[in-house]
């Protein structure tokens, strides 16, 4: 029998008592909600939750939220949060990241990370700018375009977000947009809930550096895919034809962009066992003693390790 | 007179063909008759071909502390070895070689650099030898000088074996490295017992080959009693009984090992010489057993490269999990920005740091202490952090687990620094016992049972030491943030120049608690006589070379001390009245004299001498002596050391 139980945390839980710095209109603001709305669903306790930012104006949500909060450097929350939550599989970790963050300084994590499918929900503000440093052009402004700060139109190309996650091996490829609270918390919600390495690339208008792609310019443009019938997932017996066919409709929908801007889940890949998997594959104890749980001393303080096997793999006589 | 019970072996070879293992072979049948044992293993950043070669030392009486550059007995199975390794063999001593090898040109071998063919011929012709540009002269110099010529028909040996016990000529061919041992032991008329017993550990699950090569041991016996002698020979080895048990361990392992005594749960790493096999010797030994019988052990992470590595094990530590990485100075270059905000988020993390030959690539094989300023000072602003240096492998295991403590009690990474010569120096040593150094995790903060959910002030100034209690990640009933940027006492950032200032104060202040709390035995140790007639000082991996040059000097009338400095950041002031009886002398594998330096800094200390040797290459003892007496006799200000063929 289900038993309907309110969650013990709501959205003024999750909402850290200090001032927040964003810019007024700033898209961030919706992101937060957002992320407010999705702890309070789900029903994690604060003291379970961490939250990883880089560093750029999307690195501050951390300091926001009301749970623990990891401030890294530049490029490097995805590894940290890396560590977090294989030391201690019990706790949810999100990353919160800019474009400049992820996709520039932090690219080498963003691609390798896919490699591992650690159970953490990555969550990228695009805004296509490096907003925190003044406007300068970010990996994922389209070569050509000038927005504000820019002295001269961009004279690099873009990075594709979703098809690179796609590429490195994300097995949960989603986008909302900042101002789309309610389909934003669901997103937020189906990524935590993965197990497993999840993307979810969020369209961030940046009032005061992008020009371009404002509120307005999306306004009208985006449509959820899912609601239009799209089906992210890829069965677990999936064959060759229906995974080229999930593949081709999932590279349709991701080079999609200009009249017509896709969000919603793009895919779903539950058949990569995740690395805190495969890590317990190889090393039961690991289920029972995660790192950050393993008693290393005894009672007096003294080292466990029994040196006797280590004594005769190397002895001399 | 014969020397009975000590020697000095090399053994050279192209790479990948084998010389490790023979070296493994010698070491271990050297060690199962009960004499202790210290190899010493050169090699080139290359994977098949390029010269490698491999120094044991035997000693029946002690345990051998640092290498010879001085050979007594050398084995080779090709022309290179012979053309560099030659000219180290002592009067008295031998040569084992294939009798193919014995008029090779220079010119013919492929990598020997023309460097060393153009000194080759310039020290022959200076000896007066008829062939300056071949083996040929090298082979008629050593035996002008006494050495003993043992040319050996491989190739007949290999024909022998392979009709005797019926297998193709190709798999006779390889026990080529039980030859160039067995050769070696029978000249030495050491027990072929203890080789056969080797044989049967290093190849115990191929029983065949087991077979095979301990077949090859009695050829080689009966080949050497019919056709060699020991009788011209200096040097004699027999087995004799030692009490006690004994491992045997480069630093990689016993830093590996001393790491999970140490309770080490979390381990990065990206591939970089000479640091990977500690790493990979950790993969290979993720689950152990506890004394209480439990299973548990280590995660390894292999990362995207060094930045990733050093913030993994930073995420990893904040949960509470013993976290390590292990790298060397390219590594460490990369590591550099997330090292700072380790120390500004005072998280515990230790950092080995094996030092090879620098700038840049450098040589990533070969030694150097070139990184001991880089390790203090890497990063920008002022970031504490600890630096702690092991002298041998002994060592190198003890402080595994001191380092974990270091960096958990006073929250703030821990460089341990190693190298490349301890990385591959092998020794015989008594069994560590994990429970010598008790782990000491630093204070740790507990909630209180009936707390609801609030903020925690994890930074907290309410602290004389600059210690305040750790909030693992994942503690109940309260959270906190931390930042890389300057924070309040619940991590927030904050640009206020009050709370700046405190925080500063905070954090380095837990340096003078450190240096308060860490034992003087831990910090550094003296050797030698309070009445000396002079002092040494150094750190890191030339100790070994310096103890024995004292004893040899010690007994030339020279009565020498050491101070070895194992505690570099914050530096033990306490040592200043240690270095007053001068001479004082620095002993550094570097050009510029790092820790002399460092001794004016912090104590106004200005050493009289320095020795220094960065030719990539380790200091042995007979070098520190010559050297040693080059200071003390002839007021030398500076001595740098440099081998032609090393
Ligand atoms: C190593 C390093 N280089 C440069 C910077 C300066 N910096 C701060 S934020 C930032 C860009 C942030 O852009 P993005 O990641 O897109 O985040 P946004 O501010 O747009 O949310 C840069 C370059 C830094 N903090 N660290
Ligand atoms: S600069 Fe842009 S992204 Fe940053 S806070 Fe202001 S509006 Fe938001
Ligand atoms: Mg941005």
């Amino acid at each position: 029998m289900a038993v309907e139980t309110k969650p013990r945390w709501t959205v003024k839980d999750f909402r850290a008592p200090y001032e927040v710095d964003w810019c007024p209109g700033c898209g961030d603001f919706g992101i937060l909600n957002a992320i407010y709305q999705a702890l309070a669903q789900m029903g994690v306790s604060p003291h379970e939750t961490v939250v990883v930012g880089g560093i750029g104006c999307s690195g501050k949500a951390q300091y926001y939220v009301n749970a623990y909060g990891v401030h890294t450097l530049h490029g490097r929350p995805l590894p940290v949060a890396t560590g977090i939550k294989l030391a201690n599989p019990n706790l949810k970790v999100f990353v919160v990241s800019g474009d400049g963050d992820s996709m520039a300084i932090g690219a080498a994590h963003f691609v390798n990370g896919g490699r591992r499918n650690v159970d953490i929900t990555y969550i990228m503000f695009n805004n296509e700018v490096y907003g925190l440093t003044k406007g300068q052009a970010s990996p994922t402004l389209p070569l050509g375009l000038q927005t504000k700060s820019l002295p001269e139109p961009n004279i690099q190309g873009n990075i594709n977000a979703l098809m690179l996650a796609f590429t490195t091996g994300y097995t949960w490829i989603g986008r909302g947009y900042a101002y789309n609270i309610k389909q934003l918390v669901r997103l937020i919600r189906e990524a935590t809930e993965h197990p497993g390495l999840a993307f979810l690339e969020v369209l961030q208008p940046c009032p005061t550096y992008n020009n371009l792609h404002t509120k307005d310019w999306y306004q009208g443009r985006l449509y959820d895919i899912n609601e239009e019938g799209y089906d992210p997932v890829l069965p677990p017996d999936a064959d060759d034809a229906t995974r080229r066919d999930l593949y081709a409709r999932f590279m349709e929908k991701v080079f999609e962009w200009g009249d017509r801007i896709p969000t919603g889940v793009f895919l779903v890949n539950r058949n990569l066992p995740t690395f805190e998997e495969r890590i317990a594959e190889r090393q039961p104890h690991y289920r029972i003693h995660p790192p950050a749980l393993t008693r290393i001393r005894d009672d007096e303080g003294r080292s466990l390790l029994d040196i006797q096997p280590f004594y005769e793999e190397h002895r001399a006589r | 007179m014969k020397t009975v019970g000590e020697l000095s072996w090399r053994i050279g070879g192209p790479q990948g063909s084998g010389v490790d293992t023979a070296a493994r072979l010698f070491s271990l049948a050297a060690s199962l008759g009960g004499l202790n044992v210290l190899g010493r293993r050169e090699y080139y950043s290359n994977i098949i071909g390029r010269h490698s070669y491999y120094d044991v030392r035997l000693s029946a009486t002690r345990q051998p502390r640092s290498h010879r550059i001085r050979v007594d007995l050398l084995t080779s199975f090709e022309a290179e070895t012979l053309a560099r390794h030659a000219l180290s063999v002592v009067p008295g001593g031998g040569i084992i070689y294939n009798v193919k090898d014995e008029d090779t040109p220079f010119l013919r071998i492929t990598f020997l650099d023309e460097r060393v063919r153009q000194d080759l011929a310039r020290v022959l012709t200076e000896e007066g030898v008829e062939h300056t540009t071949s083996t040929k002269g090298l082979l008629e110099l050593a035996e002008k000088r006494g050495v003993q010529l043992y040319p050996v028909p491989y190739d007949e040996l290999f024909k022998t074996l392979s009709e005797r016990f019926d297998v193709p000529l190709g798999i006779a061919q390889r026990t080529r490295n039980t030859l160039a041992v067995a050769l070696s032991f029978a000249l030495l008329e050491f027990p072929r017992e203890f080789l056969k017993e080797a044989l049967a550990r290093v190849f115990a699950s191929k029983p065949k080959v087991v077979e095979l090569n301990q077949a090859a041991v009695d050829v080689i016996y009966d080949y050497m009693a019919s056709s060699h002698s020991n009788l011209a020979f200096d040097f004699r080895l027999e087995g004799v009984t030692q009490d006690g048990p004994r491992m045997m361990l480069n630093a990689n392992q016993a830093v590996a090992i001393g790491k999970l005594a140490g309770g080490l749960t979390f381990q990065t790493y990206y591939p970089i010489s000479p640091a990977t096999d500690e790493s990979v010797y950790l993969e290979a030994h993720t689950t152990y057993r506890t004394r209480e019988g439990d299973e548990q052990g280590v995660v390894v992470v292999q990362t995207e490269d060094e930045i990733s590595a050093i913030a993994m094990a930073s995420g990893a530590a904040l949960t509470g999990a013993r976290a390590a990485t292990a790298t060397s100075g390219p590594g460490f270059s990369l590591m550099v920005e997330q090292l700072g905000w380790t120390s500004m988020t005072e998280t515990p993390l230790v950092i080995t740091l094996y030092m090879r030959g620098g700038p840049s690539t450098g040589m990533p094989t070969r030694t150097d202490q070139g990184d001991l300023f880089f390790a203090l000072f890497a990063g920008h602003g002022e970031a504490p952090r600890i630096v702690y240096a092991s002298g041998d492998v002994e060592e190198a295991f003890y402080d595994a687990i001191r380092t974990l403590n270091y960096a958990e009690m006073f929250q703030m990474p821990v460089i341990h620094l190693v190298d490349k010569a301890l990385a591959s120096t092998t020794v015989t040593l008594p069994v560590p016992d994990p429970t010598q150094v008790p782990i000491r995790r630093g204070e740790i903060f507990v909630p209180e049972e009936d707390e609801g959910q609030r903020i925690v002030k994890r930074f907290s100034l309410d602290t004389e030491t600059g210690i305040s209690p750790r909030v693992l990640l994942g503690t109940p009933h309260v959270h906190h943030w931390m930042t890389g940027g300057e924070h309040t006492e619940e991590g927030r950032v904050t640009e206020d120049p009050v709370i700046r200032v405190r925080m500063h104060d905070k954090r380095l202040a837990k340096l003078e608690y450190a240096a308060k709390t860490i034992p003087a035995e831990e910090k550094f140790q003296v050797f030698g006589p309070e009445d000396a007639d002079f002092t040494v000082i150094s750190w890191g991996s030339t100790k070994g070379a310096i103890l024995e040059a004292l004893e040899i000097l010690e007994q030339k009338g020279l009565r020498g001390r050491f101070v070895q400095v194992k505690l570099l950041m914050p530096f033990p002031k306490e040592i200043a009245p240690l270095l007053e009886r001068r001479p004082l002398i620095l002993v550094e594998l570097t050009r510029t004299a790092q820790l002399a330096r460092l001794l004016r800094m912090e104590l106004g200390v200005e050493v009289d001498h320095r020795i220094l040797k960065y030719s990539g290459r380790p200091f042995s003892f007979e070098e520190l002596v010559d050297a040693l007496e080059a200071v003390l006799e002839r007021r030398e200000e500076e001595v740098t050391v440099l081998q032609l063929f090393e």
